[in-house]
C-alpha cells in the first residue's frame, strides 16, 4: 500500500493523495506548469527554487529520467505534484525513474490528486504557498507550520554557482552571470562557439571587466528580482560598456537597472505554449516561459527602454531593448528545454549585436594600446 | 471583413461521398469553414455531391450545389458563379485533386479564380513523391530510401537493391488505396501492378520498410505572416506499418521526451514553412524507438481526418482557423473561440489523454481480409477522453459497439498459442484485445513487445488493466478502495460485476451490474465532468465541452433552464453513417430554437454533432448505459431523445426507460412494437396491412420447416438488425443450413426471421407524425428490386414508375401505421410492390438513412419538424397537413457509393446485406440527367462507347439479353463467355468470345486487367467462396476500376439513361416513290 501524502494550501484547501519520491514535509509557493513534455527540465530548472510544482498534464514519469536532460546539477524544487506518477518509464534514454530522482534529492512528491482542481484554484486565487507532507500531522499543525514558514528570499544565492568557471570556445567571450542559470543557455552559447565564463550572481563589475568579455549574458533565475539588488547595481555599471542579453530574471534585472519596475503576476506564466509578439515584425512566436514576475508596462515610459515583445494573450511585456546601448532582453526562454526551439535565433541576434558593436567601436591594434599604456600615455578613447 | 479585400465570393469544394479513408470529418471541416467564411461576410458557394451532410444544407452557404465533383460540373459552376477564390483544402483528397485538375485545365486562370490556402506547387510538392523527396532533401529532413516507379520491373529491381520488405505507396490515392507491404517479389509484383492502376498518374513509391518504428503525427498551422503553431501531436499505439487511419492513436504523445517532441515539432514547422501553406497541414513521422533517428513519412497539405481528431482532442477548431487564414487573417488576431479571451496563435495543451480506436466493417464483411496494413480499412472511429490512459482506452473500447465492453474478446481464451503469436505479430482489428489476452495468459511484457513492437509504455498499461481485473476477481468483498481505484481505471459497473462473478461465483455479492451501481452510488462515487479548454485550465474558458472522470471537482455549471439530451449515433459504420449525425444535429438545433438547452452525448470525433458549438453542452462519452446514465444524473433533463441516433440510441431506450428515464417522442412500447418482428407482424395483421409471409424461428429445425412451408427462395435475417446485417436470400435447404451455421447464432434470445422473398419493386417512405397528423415528405422508388438492401439501391424521388394507386396505398399504410404506433417524431417504412399490391417489409420507428436526402429534395426540414413534434408542437400549428407533400419538378436520385477497392476479398455483389459506405445525389429536371449525375458523382466512368463483358446466371439470361441488346444498339461491343455468348448470338448479336477462367489464358480476367472492358455485367451464381469465377471477375473489375454491375435493374437503368441522353443518329428517310 502506497503511503499517503497531503498538500495544504494557504486558503485552507487540503488535498490528500499518494506519496512518491522522498518522505518528509516542505513548504513552497505552489505553481503549475502546463507543458505536456519536459517534466525533467522543469524540475531541474533552478528558477523553480523553493516552489512546489504542479504539472497540469496528468501522466508524469512516462519517459523516465536521463542524465542528459538536466537543466542544472540538481533540482531545487520543494515538491512535485502530479495527477498520476507513471512508475514504469519507456524511452531509450531513460536511465532511472522520476521517483528515484526525487528520493535522491529529498524532494517530496504527491500523486493522485485532482491537479486540474488545484490549477483552477491557483488560477482563480493567484499563486499561494502550500505545505506538502508525507507525515501524519494533524491539520491544525499543518496550518501552523505553513503560517510560520518564512518567505524565501535567497533563492538566487542558493542556485547560482559559487565559483567562476569557464567553458572554453573559439569565438566571442561571453560572461554568463549565473542567477540560477539553466544549462540550456550555456548550451546555446557553446553551440555557437562562444568562449563562456560563468560567474556567480554577486560578481562585481570590475571582476567582470577583468574577464574582458565581448558580451554579457544575464541568466534566468528564481524569485523576485528585487531580492537581488546587488545584481541590479552591477548591471547599471556595465550598461553601455558591453553588449548585454538578458533572459527571464536577467530580463527583469536589466529592466530594473534601466529604471523600470517589476511586479508579481497573479499566477505567472509557466509552460511551453505562450505566444509572444515581436512588435517590429508583427510575427508571433511560441515560447517557453517560467516566470512569476513581470516588468510593469507603465514603468517603462520614463526610461531609455523600448518594448520589443509582448505576450499576445495578456499583453504583458516579454522583451525590451535599450534605445542607446547594445542591450536587450526577453522574459521567455530562447534556450528552450523544455519547450520549442523557435526562439534560439535570439542568441544569433546577440552575437550579431556583439559583432556590430565591435564594428562601430573598432579596437586599435592591441600591441599599440599595450605599448601606450606601458609608456603611461593615455589612450585617446579613454578620455 | 476579411483581410483580403479582393475576396468577396468563395467556392468551397466538399469531399463528396463517404468512402473508407474519407468520411464525416470533412463534413465537420466543411461546415466549420462555411460558417467561418460567412462570419466574415463572404459569399460562399459550395459544391459537394454528398446530400447526407450538414454542410450541404442551404443555410450553410449562400449557394449550395449538390452536383458531381468533377472537372465538367465544377467548371460549369465556376463559370456560372464567378467566385474570386477557391478553397480546396477542406474537402479532403477529393477537394485537393479537384483543385489540381481545375488548375491544370486552366479553368482557374481563365476565370480569374485564386487558389486559397495551399498553392498548386505545394500540393504537388506534398503529393508527388518525387517532388516531395526532393523537397525533403533540401530541408535536410530524412525520408526512407525509396524509388518512384512506373512499372513493375522497376519496382522489383529497386527492391532487389535495398532488400525486402518494402512498402508500396501509389501516388494521389485515398487512404492508401492500392498500397501495401511486400515481403517478397511475388507480393511486390501484385501490389505494384495494382498500385499503378489506382494511381491517377500511374506512379508508385517503393520504399524501404520502416515498419516497427513509432508513428507520430503533428498537426500544424501557418498563416501568411509565417506564424506557425502545432495544434496537437499524436502517437500511434500501433507502430509504423499500420495505416494511421487504422491505428489506435493517443493524443498527446506519451513516450516522447521533450527533446524528441521538440525535434519533430521543429521538423514539422520547417516543412509547413517550405510548402508555404496558409492553413492546416499534417506531418507524419516514423521515430526509431532506440535513437533520435526519424523519417518523414507523409505530409498532407490540407485539413485531414487527423486534424478533425486533433480538433476534438484539443478543442482547437482547425478547419475554422484554416478558413480564416485562407482569407487573409493571421493567427495572432483570431480570437481563440474556446477561451474567448486569448488568441489562436498558441499551442493547445492538454490535461487529459485522448484515445482513438478505429471502427472496422469486418462484422459485416466476414470474408474480408482483416489484416491491417498501409491500406486503410476502417469506416469510422471512436474517441474517448480520460485522465489516465487506462480510463481513456477502456472508455474508447466500450464506445465501439462491437459486442465488447471491456478489454475482453469473446472466444479469445480459446485461441491457441501459435495463432495468438501470429495474430499479435501481424496486426488485425482485434490485436488490442489479443494483447490483453496474452497478458491474461501470463506472457511476459518483453515477449509481447518483441512480437508486436508496441511500445512498452502502452503494453504496461494494458497489463495493468489485466492485473487489476485479477484484483477485482480475488477480493472476497468489494472494498470501497478497490471500487474507487477500478472506476479511476475506467472499469464499468458491469465489468466489475462480471469480474467478481468470475472470481467469486455467481452467488457472491456484487456480481450484478445494478448491485455494483447501487453500492457505488451509496459510496458517493459518481464521476465529475472536466472541461476540454485547450489550455489545461490556465485560462478561464466557457466551452461547453466535457468528459467524465473520477476525481474531486466537477466543472459543469448548474443551469436552471430545461434540458433535453439527444443521444448521438456513435462511430460511422456500414448501415449507420453520417445520415444519423445529420439528423442528430438538426434535432439539437430545433431543441435550442425551442428555448431548451440541448445536451448531446456522442463519441465520434469526426462529426458535426461533436463540434462543441452545435449544442449547449457536449459530453464526449461512450454511448454505454452507465456513461449515459451518469450524464443524465448530472443534467437531470426533461427527457432523452433516442430516435435520431440510429440503432445505437434506440438500443439504449429500453435500459434507460427501465432506470426511470423519460424517453421523448415515440414511446418505448411503440419502438418495441415496430422493432420486434413478432409484435410488428401482429400489428400489421391487426391493421389488415399486407406483409410478406414469414415467421420468427428460434431453432434450426424450425427454420427448415418454415422455409419449406413458405417455399424457396426465402429471405433470412436475425431480428434487431442494423443495415441488413447477415441478411440473405437462400434458395434451398442446404443454403439455409449453411447460413444458420455461419451467419447467426440462433437461440431463443436471438431469433431468426424467415420471410417469403418477393422479387418486386421496393419503395421507401419517411414520415413525420405528431401523434395526430402524418406528414409524408416523399416516396422514394428503388431502382433495384427487393433483394438488394435499400441502402445499396439507387433511390429515385419522385417515383418514376409508380401508379397513383400504388402511391396511395403506400401513403395510406404509412398513415395507418404511424397513427397506430402513436408515432411522435419520425418513422421509416419500406415496402415491396408485388402484383400491384403494396406489402410492408420493415418499419423503423426512428430517423432513417434517407432523411437528409429527402429533406433536401423536398425542402421539408424533416428532423427539425420531428423534433418540434417531440417537443409538443403540432404539425398543423407549423402549417403542415396530413398526407403526401406535393412533388416538385426536379428529379433526384440517391446513388450508393462503395469502398470495395479497399476491402480485399469482399464480394461486390449487391445483396440484402448492406455494403455501401456513402451516397451521392444527382438532381436535374429529367430522370436520365439526374441519374447520369448520380452515377458520375458516385465515381462511375460512363464512356459512350466501348465494351461490355457479360456473364450472367442462367436464371437471368432472358432478362439480360434484352437489356444487352439495347447497349448493342447503342454501339457498345459485347464480350461474353460460353453460355452467355451463345445466348447473345442466338439473339442476333455479334459477340467477342472470351475464355472462362478454367479455359486458360487469355481469359475474362485478363481482359479486365488489361483494360479492354468498360463495364462488367455479372449476376450471382450461388456460393460466395472466393474461388468461384464470378467472385474473381467482380473483384478484378473493382480492383481495376471497371464498372461492375451485379443487378440487372441497375444495368437497365443505365441503358435507359444512355438512350435518353444520346442524340439519335438516324439515316435520312428515302424519297417517297
Amino acid at each position: 500500500m502506497q503511503a499517503q501524502a497531503r498538500l495544504l494550501l494557504e486558503d485552507g484547501t487540503l488535498f490528500t493523495g499518494l506519496a512518491f519520491g522522498a518522505q518528509g514535509a516542505s513548504v513552497g509557493e505552489v505553481v503549475f506548469n502546463t507543458g505536456i513534455t519536459g517534466y525533467q527540465e522543469v524540475l531541474s530548472d533552478p528558477s523553480y527554487c523553493g516552489q512546489i510544482v504542479t504539472m497540469t498534464f496528468p501522466l508524469i514519469g512516462n519517459y523516465g529520467i536521463t542524465r542528459d536532460d538536466f537543466e542544472s546539477i540538481r533540482p531545487y524544487i520543494h515538491g512535485f505534484v502530479v495527477r498520476r506518477h507513471e512508475p514504469v518509464p519507456s524511452n531509450w534514454r531513460a536511465q532511472y525513474t522520476l521517483d528515484h530522482l526525487l528520493k535522491e534529492y529529498g524532494i517530496v512528491g504527491i500523486s493522485d490528486i485532482d491537479t486540474r482542481m488545484l490549477t483552477r484554484i491557483i488560477r482563480q486565487h493567484g499563486t499561494m504557498r502550500g505545505l506538502l507532507t508525507t507525515g501524519n500531522e494533524r491539520a491544525e499543525e499543518l496550518r501552523e507550520r505553513l503560517g510560520a514558514a518564512p518567505l524565501m528570499r535567497d533563492q538566487v544565492a542558493r542556485t547560482s554557482t559559487p565559483h567562476v568557471f569557464s567553458s572554453p570556445g573559439e569565438r566571442e567571450r561571453i560572461v554568463l552571470i549565473d542567477y540560477g542559470a539553466k544549462s540550456g543557455i550555456l548550451r546555446e552559447l557553446t553551440k555557437r562557439g562562444c568562449d563562456v565564463v560563468v560567474v556567480p550572481h554577486n560578481t562585481t563589475a570590475d571582476e567582470i571587466r577583468r574577464l574582458h568579455p565581448d558580451g554579457i549574458q544575464l541568466s534566468n533565475g528564481p524569485g523576485d528580482p528585487k531580492d537581488v539588488p546587488h545584481a541590479v547595481r552591477t548591471l547599471r555599471e556595465l550598461l553601455g560598456e558591453y553588449p548585454i542579453f538578458g533572459i527571464c530574471l536577467g530580463h527583469q534585472l536589466f529592466a530594473l537597472a534601466c529604471g523600470a519596475d517589476t511586479e508579481k503576476l497573479k499566477f505567472g506564466h509557466r509552460g511551453g505554449n505562450h505566444p509572444v509578439k515581436e512588435l517590429e515584425s508583427g510575427r508571433c512566436y511560441i515560447t517557453s516561459q517560467n516566470h512569476g514576475y513581470t516588468v510593469k508596462e507603465e514603468s517603462v515610459a520614463g526610461t531609455e527602454l523600448e518594448v520589443t515583445h509582448i505576450n499576445n494573450n495578456d499583453k504583458t511585456i516579454e522583451g525590451l531593448k535599450h534605445k542607446r546601448y547594445p542591450a536587450f532582453s526577453v522574459q521567455y526562454h530562447p534556450e528552450a528545454a523544455p519547450g520549442p526551439f523557435d526562439n534560439s535565433y535570439l542568441f544569433d541576434r546577440f552575437l550579431d549585436m556583439i559583432r556590430e558593436h565591435k564594428r562601430l567601436n573598432p579596437e586599435r591594434p592591441r600591441q599599440a594600446v599595450l605599448a601606450e599604456s606601458l609608456r603611461g600615455e593615455l589612450h585617446y578613447a579613454q578620455k | 471583413m476579411p483581410k483580403n479585400k479582393e475576396l468577396k465570393k468563395i467556392l468551397v469544394i466538399g469531399s463528396g461521398p463517404i468512402v473508407i479513408g474519407q468520411a464525416a470529418e470533412f463534413d465537420y471541416a466543411g461546415t466549420q469553414a462555411c460558417q467561418a467564411l460567412k462570419e466574415e461576410g463572404l459569399e460562399v458557394v459550395l459544391i459537394n455531391s454528398n446530400p447526407a451532410t450538414i454542410m450541404t444544407d442551404t443555410n450553410m452557404a449562400d449557394k449550395v450545389y449538390i452536383e458531381p465533383i468533377n472537372l465538367e460540373f465544377v467548371s460549369q459552376i465556376i463559370r456560372q458563379e464567378r467566385p474570386d477564390g477557391l478553397l480546396p483544402t477542406l474537402g479532403g483528397q477529393t477537394g485537393l485533386n479537384m483543385a489540381v485538375e481545375l488548375a491544370r485545365a486552366g479553368v482557374l486562370e481563365q476565370e480569374g479564380v485564386k487558389l486559397l490556402g495551399t498553392q498548386l506547387n505545394a500540393i504537388e510538392q506534398a503529393e508527388d513523391r518525387d517532388l516531395f523527396r526532393e523537397l525533403m532533401r533540401e530541408l535536410e529532413q530524412p525520408v526512407p530510401e525509396s524509388a518512384i516507379v512506373t512499372s513493375v520491373q522497376e519496382a522489383v529491381d529497386f527492391a532487389d537493391s535495398i532488400g525486402y520488405p518494402v512498402i508500396v505507396r501509389p501516388a494521389y490515392t485515398l487512404g492508401g488505396t492500392g498500397g501495401g507491404i511486400a515481403g517478397s517479389e511475388e507480393e511486390l509484383r501484385e501490389i505494384v501492378a495494382n498500385g499503378i492502376r489506382y494511381s491517377p498518374i500511374g506512379q508508385c513509391l517503393i520504399e524501404k520498410s520502416i515498419a516497427g518504428m513509432k508513428e507520430v503525427e503533428y498537426e500544424v498551422m501557418r498563416d501568411a505572416n509565417d506564424n506557425c503553431i502545432v495544434v496537437c501531436n499524436m502517437e500511434n499505439l500501433d507502430p509504423v506499418g499500420v495505416h494511421t487511419g487504422d491505428s489506435i492513436v493517443v493524443a498527446p504523445s506519451q513516450t516522447l521526451s521533450d527533446r524528441e517532441y521538440q525535434m519533430l515539432r521543429s521538423a514539422s514547422l520547417k516543412i509547413i514553412r517550405a510548402l508555404n501553406i496558409e492553413g492546416g497541414c499534417n506531418v507524419q513521422f516514423a521515430l526509431d524507438p532506440q535513437s533520435y533517428q526519424y523519417y518523414v513519412i507523409e505530409v498532407n497539405p490540407r485539413v485531414s481526418r487527423s486534424s478533425a481528431l486533433a480538433s476534438k482532442a484539443t478543442g482547437y477548431p482547425i478547419a475554422k482557423m484554416a478558413a480564416k487564414i485562407a482569407v487573409g487573417y493571421t493567427l495572432d488576431e483570431i480570437v481563440n473561440p474556446v477561451t474567448g479571451q486569448t488568441y489562436a496563435c498558441f499551442e493547445p495543451t492538454l490535461d487529459y489523454i485522448v484515445t482513438k480506436i478505429p471502427r472496422w466493417p469486418f462484422d459485416k464483411f466476414t470474408a474480408a481480409n482483416r489484416k491491417l496494413g498501409t491500406q486503410m480499412k476502417a469506416t469510422g472511429e471512436v474517441m474517448a477522453i480520460g485522465r489516465t490512459f487506462e480510463e481513456s482506452i477502456q472508455k474508447a473500447v466500450r464506445s465501439l459497439e462491437i459486442g465488447v465492453h471491456r478489454l475482453l474478446l469473446k472466444g479469445a481464451a480459446e485461441i491457441d498459442g501459435e495463432t495468438l503469436t501470429a495474430r499479435l505479430a501481424k496486426a488485425d482489428d482485434e490485436r488490442l484485445f489479443l494483447v490483453a489476452e496474452a497478458f491474461r495468459r501470463g506472457w511476459a511484457l518483453q515477449q509481447i513487445q518483441d512480437i508486436t513492437n508496441i511500445d512498452w509504455w502502452f503494453l504496461d498499461k494494458i497489463d495493468r488493466i489485466v492485473r487489476f481485473e485479477d484484483e477485482i476477481r480475488r477480493e472476497p468483498g468489494l472494498t470501497r478502495e478497490t471500487l474507487y481505484a477500478a472506476k479511476r481505471l475506467g472499469f464499468t459497473d458491469r465489468a466489475i460485476a462480471e469480474l467478481r462473478k468470475e472470481g467469486q461465483g455467481a452467488s457472491a455479492a456484487m456480481t450484478k451490474e445494478q448491485d455494483v451501481r447501487q453500492y457505488r452510488l451509496q459510496q458517493g462515487f459518481i464521476p465529475v465532468y472536466k472541461m476540454v479548454d485547450t489550455c489545461a485550465a490556465e485560462f478561464e474558458a466557457s466551452t461547453p465541452y466535457y468528459y467524465s472522470t473520477y476525481e474531486t471537482e466537477n466543472e459543469v455549471l448548474p443551469s436552471d433552464k430545461q434540458k433535453i439530451i439527444v443521444l448521438g449515433s456513435g462511430p460511422i459504420r456500414i448501415g449507420q453513417g453520417i445520415e444519423f449525425d445529420y439528423s442528430t444535429v438538426h434535432a439539437v438545433w430545433a431543441i435550442r430554437n425551442a428555448g431548451y438547452e440541448a445536451v448531446i452525448i456522442n463519441n465520434n470525433p469526426e462529426t458535426v454533432s461533436t463540434d462543441f458549438n452545435t449544442s449547449d453542452r457536449l459530453y464526449f462519452e461512450p454511448l454505454f448505459f452507465e456513461d449515459v446514465m451518469n450524464v443524465i444524473e448530472q443534467e437531470k433533463p426533461i427527457g432523452v431523445i433516442v430516435q435520431f441516433g440510429g440503432q445505437t440510441a434506440i438500443n439504449l431506450a429500453a435500459p434507460l426507460a427501465r432506470a426511470g428515464v423519460r424517453i421523448l417522442g415515440t414511446s418505448l412500447e411503440s419502438i418495441d412494437e415496430a422493432e420486434d418482428r413478432k409484435k410488428c407482424e401482429a400489428l400489421l395483421r391487426k391493421l389488415n396491412i399486407a406483409q410478406p409471409k414469414g415467421s420468427t424461428v428460434t431453432t434450426v429445425d424450425e427454420a427448415v420447416g418454415t422455409a419449406q412451408q413458405l417455399g424457396y427462395p426465402v429471405l433470412v435475417r436475425p431480428s434487431y438488425v442494423l443495415g441488413g446485417r447477415a441478411m440473405e436470400i437462400v434458395y434451398s435447404d442446404e443454403e439455409l443450413l449453411a447460413y444458420m451455421k455461419e451467419a447467426v447464432q440462433i437461440n431463443p434470445e436471438h431469433p431468426v426471421l424467415i420471410d417469403r422473398y418477393m422479387l418486386g419493386k421496393e419503395i421507401e417512405v419517411d414520415a413525420i407524425c405528431d401523434g395526430e397528423t402524418v406528414l409524408i415528405p416523399g416516396i422514394m422508388e428503388h431502382v433495384e428490386r427487393a433483394g438488394v438492401h435499400s441502402g445499396d439501391s439507387i433511390a429515385v424521388y419522385p417515383p418514376q414508375s409508380l401508379s397513383e394507386d400504388i402511391k396511395k396505398q403506400a401513403v395510406d399504410i404509412t398513415i395507418k401505421i404511424a397513427k397506430e404506433l402513436k408515432t411522435v417524431g419520425l418513422v421509416n417504412i419500406q415496402f415491396v410492390v408485388w402484383n400491384d399490391q403494396v406489402f410492408v417489409i420493415e418499419v423503423n420507428p426512428r430517423s432513417s438513412r434517407t432523411v437528409p436526402f429527402l429533406s433536401k429534395v423536398t425542402s421539408v426540414p424533416m428532423a427539425n419538424l420531428a423534433t418540434q413534434a417531440i417537443l409538443g408542437k403540432k404539425l398543423s400549428e407549423l402549417g403542415y397537413t396530413e398526407g403526401l407533400w406535393p412533388e416538385n419538378e426536379y428529379v433526384a436520385v440517391k446513388v450508393p457509393v462503395f469502398s470495395f477497392a479497399k476491402l480485399r476479398r469482399v464480394d461486390p455483389t449487391l445483396t440484402p446485406e448492406m455494403k455501401s459506405t456513402g451516397e451521392v445525389m444527382g438532381r436535374d429536371r429529367h430522370y436520365a440527367k439526374a441519374l447520369y449525375k448520380g452515377l458520375i458523382g458516385s465515381g462511375m466512368k460512363i464512356p459512350t462507347g466501348g465494351s461490355i463483358i457479360a456473364t450472367v446466371a442462367d436464371k437471368d439470361k432472358e432478362e439480360a439479353i434484352a437489356i444487352l441488346k439495347g447497349f448493342y444498339r447503342l454501339g457498345y461491343k459485347l464480350i461474353a463467355t460460353g453460355g452467355t455468348a451463345d445466348a447473345l448470338e442466338a439473339a442476333g448479336m455479334k459477340v467477342r468470345r472470351v475464355n472462362k477462367l478454367s479455359e486458360g489464358s487469355p481469359n475474362i480476367v485478363d481482359l479486365i486487367r488489361t483494360g479492354q472492358a468498360q463495364f462488367v455485367v455479372n449476376t450471382l451464381t450461388k456460393g460466395k467462396a472466393p474461388e468461384r469465377d464470378g467472385f474473381r471477375i467482380r473483384r478484378e473489375a473493382v480492383e481495376n476500376g471497371v464498372v461492375c454491375l451485379t443487378s440487372l435493374d441497375t444495368v437497365r437503368a443505365l441503358l435507359h439513361m444512355l438512350e435518353a441522353l444520346r442524340f439519335s443518329s438516324a439515316p435520312m428517310p428515302a424519297f417517297q416513290a
